[in-house]
C-alpha cells in the first residue's frame, strides 16, 4: 500500500542531509534523527515538495529502560516519535528521537505542527521529557498538584497516592497507596535467553 | 473612566454541555470569548500502562471503554495493529463481519453526536428519534456479542464467533400488551442479518426525518453556519481528521486511501464540506450516515451467501473448540497456554490507523517480542480536536462554544485515555 520504494528513498535522501538514518520494517518507514538536526529536518519533511508531510498525527514518548538489551538500537533512555501524515502523497513516516535520561530536551515542534502543543504537554507530563521553546509546558493529564512522571517505567502502576474524603478535616487528602499490585498472567518474553 | 468588562469565566466540569469531564477557564470581554484554557484528564485511567501490565488479549475491554460510543472502531485498530505484528489474515468473512460491525458503529456514533449536539443548541426532539434507532442498534450489538456498549467482540485473527441464527424478541409484560410486543416483534422473527437487513431498509427514511428538523431549520442554521470555521490549511495544521478534515473540503478517508480489510469491495462516498463551518460538518456527518448505511447492506448481502469460518485456524492465538478438547491432548495443552500465558508477538514497531466515526483512531505499539506490549500508544481523534477549540472559539460568543465542542464530537474516553 505505501510501499512506493521511488519516494521511500528520496525522502531517505532528504533526510540524511540531517544526519538521519532510513529503516522499514512492516512496510513503515522510520527516521532516526539526532535531536539538533530535529526541526530542520521536520521542516524539510513538511515543506520540500518531495516529502509535503503536512501532519503531524501524533507525538509521543517511550521509555527504553526495561527495554531488552539485545535489541536496544540506542544507548539512551528516552525516546520521543513523530508519526507524520502527508495527505497530497497518501505516505506514511516515523521520525524518533532519541534523550538521554540526564537531559531529557527535545526542541519544541509547535512552530512547525501546531497541533504538537498538547502532544508534548503530554510527554512531558508523562515522562518528564522536556521541549525547549514550548510556549506553555504545563502538565496536561495527570492530577492538578501530580507529583512524578508516571509513565516511566520506574513508576508503579498503583502509584504513589491515594485520595479519600476526610469527614473531619472536610476535605480530600491524599495518602501513601494501599493496593497491593497483583499480577494475574506474568511478562514472558522467549526472546531473551536468560527468561 | 472606561467600563470594565472582562471576565475569567470556569465552565464545567460537571455541565451537561461539557460532554462529560471537560473544564474550560475562558476569558471573556463581554460576551465574547477572548482565550479558553482547556483542562482535560479528569477522566485520565492510564490506559497505555495498563495494557503495559497485560497480555495481548486483556486490553481489548479497554479498547471499547476509550471511545465509548465507537467501542468496536477503537477494537478494530487494536486488533490489527497485533494482526500486522504477527503477520495474520483473519477468514474473508470475519473481515466482512468487522466492516460491518465498524460501520454499523459509525451510524451508532454519529446518532449519539446528533442527539447530543441538537440538544446543545436546542433541538431536543432529534435526541428522542435518534435513540429510537440507536436502540435497535444497541439490540444488535447484544444479540452478537452478548453486550450492548462494551463488546470485546473483535479478536486478533477474527471475531469472537459467527452472527447467530437468532434474534432475541421481546416479552410481554405487565406494561406491554401482548399485541404490543406482537408489532415489535415483526423483524425479529429471523436470523440477526435479518434484523439489520430491516433496519437498513429502514434507516435512509430516519435521517430524512433528522434532517426535516434541522437541515433547513432557520435556528439551527443560525446556530451552526460560519460557527467555528476552520480552513483547510489550518485543519492540516491542528491535525484534524475525519469529519473534522473534511467538513474543510480535504479529501481524506482512510477507508480509500489506505484501505484495510475488505473497503476495497465495497462502494460508498466521501461527502465533503466546503466552508469548515459546524454546518458543513453538520452534513458531512448526516451524508456519512447514508454511507454507511449502503456499506451495511453490501456486508448483509455478501454475509448471507458466504458461510465460512470466523476465526483462525491457529491455536496459538485463537482458542480450540470446545468439544476438541475433550478428545484431544493437544488442544488442551493449547487452551491452556493460550489462557495462562497468551501470544507472544515478534519485536518490532507498528503503526495501525482505522478511520473512526471521529477521525483516525491509531494504535502504536513497540514490542521486544514479550506476551505483553512494551508501550502502546494510543492515538485518539477528538486529541487534536480539543486541543484547537481555543483557536476555533475565538471571537465568537459564549454559546457559540457549546456549538463547537458539539461539532467536534468530543467523547472523554479517547482524550483522556
Amino acid at each position: 500500500m505505501m510501499e512506493d520504494s521511488a519516494p521511500a528513498s528520496r525522502v531517505e535522501q532528504l533526510a540524511q542531509a540531517y544526519g538521519a538514518s532510513m529503516r522499514t520494517a512492516y512496510g513503515e518507514n522510520t527516521l532516526v534523527a539526532p535531536s539538533e538536526q530535529l526541526i530542520s529536518l521536520l521542516e524539510t519533511l513538511r515543506d520540500h515538495p518531495e516529502a509535503r508531510f503536512e501532519q503531524l498525527i501524533d507525538l509521543c514518548g517511550v521509555d527504553f529502560s526495561d527495554y531488552p538489551s539485545s535489541l536496544t538500537e540506542h544507548p539512551e533512555r528516552f525516546a520521543v516519535i513523530y508519526h507524520l501524515l502527508s495527505v497530497s502523497r497518501n505516505d506514511r513516516i516515523r521520525v524518533v528521537v532519541y534523550v538521554a535520561e540526564d537531559r531529557p530536551v527535545v526542541p519544541s515542534a509547535v512552530d512547525i505542527f501546531a497541533c504538537a502543543n498538547w502532544y508534548e504537554r503530554e510527554a512531558f507530563d508523562l515522562f518528564g521529557i522536556l521541549f525547549e521553546g514550548h510556549p506553555d509546558l504545563r502538565r496536561l493529564l495527570t492530577d492538578y498538584g501530580f507529583i512524578g512522571h508516571p509513565f516511566r517505567k520506574d513508576f508503579p502502576l498503583s502509584g504513589h497516592v491515594e485520595m479519600r474524603f476526610d469527614e473531619k478535616k472536610g476535605r480530600v487528602v491524599y495518602e501513601p497507596v494501599s493496593i497491593e499490585p497483583r499480577v494475574t498472567v506474568p511478562r514472558i518474553n522467549r526472546q531473551e535467553p536468560n527468561s | 473612566m472606561t467600563e470594565i468588562r472582562n471576565y475569567t469565566m470556569n465552565f464545567g466540569p460537571q455541565h451537561p454541555a461539557a460532554h462529560g469531564v471537560l473544564r474550560l477557564v475562558m476569558e471573556m470581554d463581554g460576551e465574547v470569548v477572548e482565550r479558553i484554557d482547556t483542562h482535560i484528564g479528569l477522566l485520565h485511567r492510564a490506559t497505555e500502562k495498563l495494557a503495559e501490565s497485560k497480555p495481548y488479549n486483556h486490553s481489548i475491554g479497554y479498547m471499547d471503554r476509550l471511545d465509548y460510543v465507537s467501542m468496536m472502531c477503537n477494537e478494530h485498530a487494536y486488533v490489527l495493529a497485533i494482526e500486522k505484528l504477527l503477520g495474520i489474515t483473519p477468514p474473508i468473512r470475519a473481515q466482512y463481519i468487522r466492516v460491518m460491525f465498524a460501520e454499523i458503529t459509525r451510524i451508532r456514533n454519529h446518532l449519539l453526536w446528533i442527539a447530543a449536539h441538537g440538544l446543545d443548541i436546542g433541538a431536543m426532539a432529534v435526541f428522542l428519534y435518534a435513540f429510537r434507532e440507536r436502540e435497535d442498534l444497541c439490540d444488535v450489538y447484544e444479540a452478537t456479542s452478548g453486550a450492548r456498549l462494551h463488546a470485546a467482540y473483535f479478536r486478533p485473527g477474527g471475531v469472537y464467533r459467527d452472527l447467530p441464527d437468532e434474534m432475541p424478541k421481546h416479552a410481554a409484560s405487565s406494561v406491554h400488551s401482548e399485541k404490543e410486543i406482537r408489532q415489535k416483534n415483526i423483524n425479529r422473527e429471523g436470523s440477526v442479518l435479518d434484523f439489520i437487513e430491516s433496519f437498513v431498509e429502514r434507516f435512509p427514511k430516519c435521517v430524512d426525518e433528522y434532517e426535516t428538523l434541522l437541515t433547513d431549520n432557520r435556528i439551527w442554521k443560525q446556530r451552526t453556519v460560519d460557527i467555528g470555521v476552520v480552513t483547510p490549511e489550518r485543519a492540516l495544521q491542528l491535525g484534524f481528521t475525519g469529519p473534522m478534515l473534511r467538513g474543510s473540503g480535504v479529501e481524506w478517508d482512510l477507508r480509500r486511501k489506505q484501505p484495510y480489510e475488505v473497503y476495497p469491495q465495497l462502494q460508498f462516498d466521501i461527502p465533503l464540506g466546503s466552508t469548515g463551518d459546524c454546518y458543513d460538518r453538520y452534513l458531512v456527518r448526516v451524508e456519512e450516515m447514508r454511507q454507511s448505511n449502503q456499506v451495511i447492506s453490501q456486508c448483509v448481502d455478501w454475509l448471507k451467501n458466504n458461510p465460512g469460518p470466523v476465526m483462525i485456524a491457529d491455536h496459538k492465538l485463537a482458542p480450540p473448540q470446545r468439544t476438541e478438547m475433550k478428545q484431544d491432548m493437544e488442544s488442551l495443552i493449547h487452551h491452556f497456554k493460550l489462557f495462562t500465558e497468551g501470544y507472544s508477538t515478534p519485536p518490532g514497531q507498528v503503526y495501525q490507523a482505522v478511520e473512526a466515526p471521529k477521525g483516525e483512531f491509531g494504535i502504536y505499539i513497540i514490542s521486544d517480542g514479550a506476551n505483553k506490549p512494551y508501550r502502546l500508544k494510543i492515538r485518539a481523534p477528538g486529541f487534536p480536536h480539543l486541543a484547537s477549540l481555543d483557536e476555533m472559539a475565538r471571537g465568537h460568543m459564549l454559546a457559540d462554544v457549546v456549538a463547537i465542542i458539539g461539532t467536534q464530537d468530543i467523547v472523554f474516553g479517547e482524550i483522556d485515555r
